[in-house]
């Protein structure tokens, strides 16, 4: 081979014909801007740092918030996993783990313990997440107080003056209107004491999940093109009243498939009758489970039979 | 023209070189004079009652003594925390805390407010003083009943009252509270025979007591009654020429 | 011996709630006001009258806090201040002595509440403001009020869209006071009210006045709800205070030629 052709397989090994996007799909000057708007989100804890949203493959509303954090950290040696609603096998997370396995030549994984960049569309995963992993969350609205307030100007100043008097109010008419605070996902939080964040919506079951975890936690939101995060070991609270305190969903039924008692459970409707099942929405932790042993009352149902056929 | 001392006590009030004149500037800027160089003194116990013909001024001076009109030129000093307030020169702040405490002003005229009732409104000099407002109430249901005004009458706003059961009304919450001086505005002109007597009563009581009072009284029983001397303002009448 | 105005400054039970000095704004060659200066003391209600363009919004946008005057400056008392310079403070510090120390009743309720929230929750907000965090409490505190302003306690979790004017005005006036501020801004707060509903209002608001021992700087053009409602007077015109004294001396014994016509204007029924 002369030394052009050296040089060509040199470049990167994964760098074939195939290939005609840069490294991770974004090119380096955006991947820099990402990087500058991740630095400051994590050294301000929850508040949105406005970033230049590109266009990506897929359009708005389909996680490219979420898809360009990833693109702008993702290297050679992460084990990249991808969920939706807390399952990897949607349609939406196997094409998104796909599209990163091509673009940055990236080992995949189910497993959660072995990803090091794990990207979600509005759940946590149950597996207690540890010191060297990302969390990617796709946000569709990133403002939490857009609901009740619309201008933009307003709710910049309420951040910055720390008025958040508002969002109580909106407490305030949940527990007028039903007895109770009703909000069950996208629950607001308070990060650091000082910015009141939108968690995306992942159920208030995640919400704990979000203090003081060992992981960084990053939010992209690409139609409204902001970034924000939670650094590890961050204080996150969830607002409440005193005498309406926070608490998270529980349910009286375990896992038909393998009978956990500890993860937030999907009702599933079988048939036209009404029948039902509850299963662990984190597939990977259901399969895992059953791997180990663990055996709930529909433990032969057919869902079970899914993951075989997972994807890589 | 000199004053008297009657009784060499340190007067309550002290109107000095005292001038009125209106300028009505709508009106091609007419002046209108009413009276200048005006002196008077009232001590504490005397009631002094101005005289003179219709129109002369007499409501006018008291209306300038309270600080309802403004003086053109010289002086009106009111005995207040043991010290003289020039009403004439004093803030609006330190007026109205002369008027909240120690001149008092009883007008023909009640100034109605819709739907505050007879007790509350006789109450309320004493409220605006820090008074308890049961104590008040009682005060005032005593007073009200002193002067016949029926009990019917006294959760009710005064607008639909008779001018006598207004005055009555003026009277009691002008009296509920012991005001070291009173300026009394034609204050029994509607009343009848038995109501004016009651009225002098109230005003002969607060004399013992040291008030300083100042009176307009058309009826010439009740002047004799009260007055402990006669006032005329019409000496002091303001020509056309000065008012140039 | 004679009291001066400047004894009287000095007494300390009597600190001036609120100072102005020379206060002027204006949008380049038109004036809004100009060198409007007087001090008001807790307790007092001052009356701004003038007619349309006189200057009377525009002083009192500058007097609380939302218009940066030309030149001049407004010293309040403030609560965790002391005595400072509205303008003096940082933009968060403003803003909380607003919502602590103050209340701002718009003419329009409109503009003074959350038309999509509750009419319990916009009267509790101003305590969420504050920091509140009971729910049973605040709602008990805003059902309260809305008793003392005579407001149909069965509506308390229906929105203002749905109230009437004057219904909608009682909420401003429960959401405005609740916080037990030191001074209340009013603008025009009968206006655009039907005669009845203006009636019952205004002793409402004398009533809370009086019990509250509230200072309130009242803007108004109607000099009936002048004279019924404050302690004192400044007549506008043009930008200037043309006239100021007590209500019933500025009204009885007019002295400048614009307050005269303007007493002399007013319709006796």
């Amino acid at each position: 081979m002369n030394a052009q052709a050296n040089d060509a397989v040199l470049m990167t090994s994964s760098n074939s014909p195939e290939r005609y996007y840069t490294y991770g799909y974004l090119d380096e000057q955006t991947k820099r801007m990402i990087r500058r708007a991740i630095l400051k989100a994590v050294a301000i804890p929850g508040y949105q740092v406005p970033f230049g949203s590109r266009e990506m493959p897929v359009p708005y509303g389909w996680g490219t918030g979420g898809i360009q954090l990833t693109a702008a950290i993702i290297g050679p040696d992460d084990v990249y996993k991808c969920i939706d609603q807390g399952a990897d096998d949607t349609t939406n997370a196997v094409s998104i783990r796909r599209f990163f396995a091509k673009v940055a030549d990236v080992a995949t994984t189910e497993d959660t313990a072995e990803a090091t960049i794990i990207q979600s569309r509005h759940r946590i995963p149950e597996h207690p997440l540890k010191d060297g992993q990302i969390m990617v969350f796709q946000v569709p609205q990133p403002e939490p107080l857009r609901g009740l307030e619309p201008r933009e100007m307003e709710t910049r100043a309420m951040h910055a003056y720390e008025e958040y008097g508002l969002q109580y109010v909106s407490l305030y008419e949940n527990v007028s209107a039903f007895g109770r605070i009703a909000a069950t996902a996208g629950y607001p939080v308070m990060v650091d004491e000082r910015y009141l964040m939108s968690p995306s919506p992942i159920p208030k079951f995640d919400n704990p999940k979000l203090h003081n975890s060992q992981a960084l936690m990053l939010f992209g939101a690409g139609r409204e093109k902001r970034i924000y995060a939670i650094p590890p070991h961050t204080t996150v609270r969830s607002l409440d009243f005193e005498d309406y305190p926070f608490e998270t969903q529980k349910w009286e039924e375990r896992c038909a498939l393998c009978a956990a008692d500890d993860s937030y459970l999907d009702e599933v409707v079988l048939d036209d009758q009404g029948q039902r099942m509850f299963v662990c929405s984190d597939s990977h932790y259901c399969s895992d489970r059953r791997a180990q042993g663990f055996r709930g009352p529909m433990a032969g149902h057919e869902l079970v039979d899914i993951d075989k056929d997972a994807d890589q | 023209m000199q004053q008297s001392k009657p009784n060499g006590r340190t007067p309550s009030i002290r109107v000095t070189n005292l001038k009125k004149q209106f300028t009505l500037h709508n009106q091609g800027s007419i002046e209108i004079p009413v009276f200048e160089s005006l002196n008077l003194e009232v001590a504490p116990g005397e009631c002094v009652v101005f005289v003179g013909d219709s129109g002369i001024g007499k409501s006018t001076l008291m209306r300038t003594i309270y600080g309802n009109y403004l003086a053109s030129e010289g002086c009106v000093e009111v005995q207040h925390d043991g010290a003289f307030v020039d009403i004439t020169k004093a803030s609006p702040h330190m007026v109205a805390a002369v008027r909240r405490r120690s001149m008092g002003y009883v007008s023909q005229f009640l100034r109605v407010i819709p739907r505050i009732s007879t007790i509350d409104l006789v109450i309320e000099p004493l409220l605006g003083n820090g008074v308890d407002p049961e104590e008040a109430k009682s005060r005032a249901v005593s007073l009200l009943r002193s002067l016949r005004l029926p009990e019917a009458l006294w959760s009710l706003p005064p607008a639909t009252f008779s001018g006598g059961e207004q005055q009555r009304v003026n009277i009691a919450r002008s009296f509920i509270r012991e005001y070291p001086v009173l300026l009394l505005d034609e204050p029994t002109a509607s009343l009848d025979a038995t109501n004016r007597e009651t009225v002098v009563a109230l005003i002969k009581a607060a004399l013992d007591k040291g008030a300083a009072m100042i009176g307009i009284f058309h009826d010439q029983d009740v002047r004799d009654a009260v007055a402990t001397r006669h006032f005329d303002v019409s000496s002091f009448k303001m020509d056309m020429e000065s008012a140039a | 011996m004679t009291l001066t105005a400047q004894q009287e400054t000095v007494d300390q039970a009597d600190q001036p709630l609120l100072r102005v000095h020379s206060l002027s704004k204006h949008y380049g060659m038109i004036t809004g006001c100009r060198d409007v200066s007087f001090e008001m003391r807790p307790g007092e209600v001052l009356g701004i009258v003038g007619e349309s363009g006189s200057g009377k919004t525009t002083l009192l946008n500058c007097l609380s806090g939302r218009l940066p005057p030309s030149q001049g400056r407004v010293e309040f008392n403030a609560s965790r201040h002391g005595l400072v310079d509205i303008y003096n403070l940082s933009e968060p510090d403003r803003r909380r002595m607003q919502r602590e120390d103050w209340g701002f009743v718009h003419q329009n309720p409109r503009d003074g509440l959350r038309m999509r929230v509750s009419g319990g929750a916009n009267v509790a907000e101003s305590l969420m403001n504050l920091g509140r965090r009971h729910y049973g409490d605040m709602r008990q505190a805003s059902l309260n009020w809305l008793n003392r302003v005579e407001l149909d306690l069965s509506r308390i979790d229906d929105k203002p869209r749905t109230y009437s004017g004057g219904m909608q005005q009682r909420v401003q006036i429960a959401r405005n006071l609740i916080h037990a501020p030191r001074l209340v801004f009013m603008d025009e707060p009968t206006g655009g009210l039907d005669v009845s509903v203006q009636a019952r209002l205004l002793d409402l608001m004398r009533e809370l006045v009086r019990d509250l021992g509230l200072a309130a700087i009242l803007v108004t053009h109607d000099m009936a709800v002048a004279r019924l409602m404050a302690d004192r007077l400044m007549v506008m015109k043009s930008g200037a205070v043309v006239e100021t004294g007590l209500t019933d001396q500025v009204l009885d014994d007019p002295q400048h030629p614009y307050t005269q016509l303007l007493v002399s204007s007013v319709l006796q029924i």
